[in-house]
């Protein structure tokens, strides 16, 4: 084992340690999630926890904050040795957690919910009074919500504030997020770090749980790096790492981020959206005329603000949702307005945005996973009857071509980690041939490696000649795999880029950006026309 | 470690998620050790009211497996059940809660009635007539009972509990009806007796041939309730449809999105339902009790029959064991107590084996820690 990378020896005595954990082992079955690790948090800092998914990260935390007991180990705070038996205990130690799945109960309003489990008020609940303190606290910090809203009214991320203001009213000095952007749009990101940075001004310390580099060098003064329950950087200044070094000590090796991808030979239009209006569960205009298409052998992005109507028009496509004016064309067929079924008999394949929601039936067999869209058809069905054989034997070929890890394909899929799961499903949609593709955020939530994973899956799809729609709001995904871009804005196309995929230059990522925050193309280049005639 | 030695070794128990699935074996013997622990308990309770444990369960035993004749008893009291059972297995199997066993199972036994008394067939017709066309006007009656609350819950989104729940007053007042007002014998609340040839065959029939069958009135609706078992078995985890049915109870949206039509499901699924619970009324009708009667019908054994889906974790084959462990404590309970103990017991049962689900989810396991 090679020594993890830390700060200079004394540099941690200089600065107070709220937090210390020396040593700290916790075993799950079959798992040693983490091995003697040793975590030190300074006063007034902000943490960055990095680590792939089932590294250890959240465990660790779990431990900190009173949910889990550690089997060997000791935490100190303020140099005292604690021992919490609960969170209750470890927010009185003055540490809090917001967990990736929100705490609230839906009906009742924002100072109810931050009230919920404390003494007071101790017999008449004086709504109004405490309204008024919550909203102070939340001006304080930056957290601007209304204390009197409904939690079913909020958005996430105004859910996310209010598990902030929760912890806060109960005076906690270390707040841990895990993973607290992965349910933001991009522009409540920026919220949340003005918050965060806030907090440290006014003296609080913060631990940030992330698997993106980027938001934490953006965000985090020093970093902790876990891989597979062990420290591999602990306390490292953000400044003085580079990427790709803490790329390599997230997975133990280089990860490529430049991807091998040949030059496009699009063939015939496969898919055809032509002003398509459609309206979003709660009965909005959700897309407001999109015209789009795409070419066999070719990746085309549907770029965009979470928000902007991406699902909604996945789910067009996919026959999920009515389509109230315009069409969808799949090799000339109408499939708009049709049944799923209809699309999935004509080659459409669909990875959809929630993999343990919709695109898997979380307590059948791998093998029940994967013959989802083809047990209507021999081998696997024979006379209405299945032929559990051919599926078993169809599973475990999957298996093995697509590195799925598991014991058995009779294994319900709810074991499955994130990455494996994304497998199962792409190994599914893919299998079948399809001739097109929709696929959103098929890498949200997953790990570097099973990232790059996703992403050879998707090139080798357009090699095979397949037209592929990718909805994504990873801006670096979609230019490193598309050969074509479009940017959704409110329910419209603002505009379509080339992708080259020798550069990347700087302009257009400006101009995407651009369009993505609502600046329709032609705008853009009449100004730019205008700047320089 | 020498010093370690010295430190207090503490022994503490934690109860941990389990992340791995369990061995196949796990969960039958978890349920076998939930119903010894019931017994046990049963048994203190029994002392603290003042009787023998031991001779009591000897008893319950001798009473309902003690020889062939009870056990014979046992069995009819069962067959019932494991229909109704099975009725319900394939609605929860669709996460679609059809409390209407019970008034499915009372149609059932009208409509395998109705083809007796209307007449549809005359009195003399052979037996192997009159038993087809009477499980299949049982069936067909049970499945308009359930396609009610499935039309509904399709097209209007209405609650199949409440509709179903309420379906099954109108039944019992339907059946009162017609032997009330029509087919009342004499002004009694009772049909006139069934010819011959609409009784299903029993042991006892086979008594000449085979004198030991004297006096057993186990009969054909037993071989009907296994063969429906196998059947259901079938379907649910080998046929295209029953993959359907698994898809859409583990999770609607994804099979939405394999394209399965759930509308047609759900009325499907609960006139299936609908019609094994009618079986289950033709079976008790033409097996056991030979006339039409409310009382004998509407035993509740439609509500039996969620308990014994249930506590057979929907799996059919294991409904058959469940109901005749079900079957025993019915009859038990009349030889000892008309009520009290038996279904004591039978409540202990329960709670001890939901409480055993924990042990599927969760270990226990027992930490020396050092203090």
């Amino acid at each position: 084992m090679t020594d993890p990378i830390s700060s200079t020896a004394n540099s941690s005595s200089q600065v107070p340690l709220i937090v210390e954990m020396r040593g700290i082992v916790k075993r799950f079955p079959g798992v040693l999630a983490n091995d003697h690790v040793n975590f030190e948090l300074q006063r007034g800092e902000i943490h960055g926890l990095l680590g792939e998914n089932g590294a250890g990260k959240s465990t660790l935390m779990n431990v900190l904050a009173g949910l889990y007991h550690q089997e060997a180990g000791t935490i100190l705070v303020n140099g005292e040795p604690k021992v919490f038996s609960s969170p209750r205990d470890a927010i009185k130690s003055g540490i809090g957690m917001v967990h990736q799945h929100f705490m609230l109960v839906p009906s009742q309003t924002v100072t109810e919910n931050i009230l919920l489990g404390l003494d007071e008020p101790r017999f008449l609940l004086r709504l109004p009074e405490y309204d008024l303190k919550i909203a102070e606290l939340g001006e304080r910090f930056g957290l601007k919500v209304d204390p009197c809203a409904k939690i079913w009214q909020l958005s996430v991320g105004e859910q996310q504030r209010v598990e902030i203001l929760k912890m806060l009213y109960r005076g906690v000095d270390v707040l841990i997020m895990d993973e607290p952007t992965a349910v933001l749009a991009p522009q409540e990101i920026e919220g949340l770090f003005i918050t965060l940075r806030a907090m440290i001004a006014q003296g609080k310390s913060v631990i940030f749980i992330s698997h993106k580099l980027q938001e934490v060098s953006a965000i985090a003064d020093r970093v902790s790096v876990l891989r597979r329950g062990i420290v591999t950087a602990s306390g490292v200044s953000s400044k003085g790492v580079s990427r790709q070094e803490l790329a390599r000590l997230m997975v133990g090796r280089d990860v490529i981020f430049a991807l091998d991808k040949k030059p496009g030979k699009p063939a015939g239009v496969v898919l055809n959206a032509i002003d398509v209006h459609a309206e979003s569960d709660k009965g909005l205009p959700a897309l407001r005329g999109i015209s789009l298409n795409v070419r066999a052998g070719e990746i085309v992005g549907v770029a965009g603000v979470a928000g902007n109507g991406q699902s909604e028009l996945s789910q067009v496509i996919a026959g999920m949702r009515k389509c109230i004016k315009g069409q969808v064309l799949l090799n000339g067929d109408m499939v708009s307005n049709r049944t799923t079924l209809f699309g999935i008999q004509h080659g459409m394949a669909y990875i959809p945005e929630d993999r343990t929601h919709v695109g898997s039936a979380p307590n059948l067999s791998v093998t029940d996973n994967v013959i989802m869209k083809n047990y209507r058809k021999p081998p696997i069905s024979k006379n209405g009857l299945l032929d559990m054989k051919a599926a078993t034997k169809l599973a475990n070929e999957l298996k093995s071509a697509y590195d799925i890890i598991v014991p058995n394909v009779s294994t319900p899929v709810r074991l499955l980690s994130g990455g494996n799961l994304q497998r199962v499903i792409l190994a599914r949609e893919i299998s079948g041939l399809p001739t097109f593709m929709v696929a959103v955020q098929p890498t949200r939530g997953l790990d570097v490696g099973a990232i790059e994973g996703v992403h050879r899956l998707l090139l080798a799809q357009r090699e095979a000649g397949a037209a592929v729609l990718l909805i994504s709001e990873e801006l670096e995904e979609l230019l490193s795999l598309c050969d074509r871009i479009y940017v959704i804005y409110e329910g419209k196309i603002m505009g379509e880029v080339m992708v080259n995929s020798e550069k990347q230059d700087e302009a257009l990522i400006d101009t995407i950006g651009q369009m993505m925050t609502g600046t329709p193309l032609d705008q853009i280049q009449e100004e730019e026309i205008a700047a320089n005639g | 470690m020498a010093e370690s030695k010295s430190i207090k070794q503490k022994l503490s128990f934690r109860v941990e998620p389990r992340l791995n699935e369990p061995p196949a074996w796990y969960p039958s013997v978890v349920s076998f050790g939930a119903i010894i622990v019931a017994l046990i308990l049963g048994g203190v309770l029994i002392s603290l009211a003042g009787g023998d444990p031991f001779r009591s369960y000897q008893h319950i035993a001798k009473a309902s497996f003690g020889d062939t004749g009870v056990l014979s008893d046992t069995i009819v009291k069962a067959t019932p059940i494991i229909l109704a059972a099975l009725a319900c297995s394939v609605a929860f199997r669709m996460k679609l809660w059809n409390i209407g066993a019970e008034g499915q199972f009372i149609m059932g036994a009208f409509g395998a009635s109705a083809i007796v008394l209307a007449p549809v067939l005359p009195a003399e017709t052979s037996r192997w007539i009159f038993i087809p066309v009477m499980m299949i006007a049982g069936m067909a009656a049970g499945a308009v009972w359930g396609f009610i609350p499935g039309y509904l819950k399709a097209k209007f989104n209405v609650s199949e509990i409440i509709s179903s729940l309420m379906l099954n007053y109108v039944a019992i007042a339907w059946v009162n009806f017609w032997i009330f007002g029509v087919w009342t014998e004499g002004g009694f609340q009772m049909s006139p007796k069934f010819p011959d040839g609409a009784w299903l065959p029993r042991l006892a029939d086979y008594a000449k041939a085979f004198p030991i069958f004297r006096g057993l009135t186990t009969h054909l609706g037993l071989v009907i309730g296994i063969v429906a078992a196998i059947i259901i078995w079938f379907i649910i985890f080998r046929s295209r449809w029953g993959y359907e049915i698994r898809l859409i109870g583990d999770n609607p949206h994804a099979a939405q999105y394999a394209g399965i039509n759930i509308t047609k499901n759900t009325i499907l699924v609960m006139m299936l339902s609908g019609a094994l619970a009618g079986l289950g009324g033709m079976s008790e009708i033409a097996g056991v009790v030979h006339r039409l009667q409310t009382a004998p019908i509407a035993a509740g054994y439609g509500f039996t029959g969620i308990i014994v889906a249930w506590l057979a974790k929907l799996n059919p084959l294991a409904i058959i064991f469940v109901s005749v462990l079900f079957g025993a404590l019915i009859l038990a309970g009349r030889e000892i107590q008309p009520s009290g103990i038996p279904k004591m017991i039978q409540g202990i049962i329960l709670v001890c084996l939901i409480a055993s689900d924990f042990l599927l989810r969760y270990r226990i396991r027992i930490v020396r820690g050092e203090e």
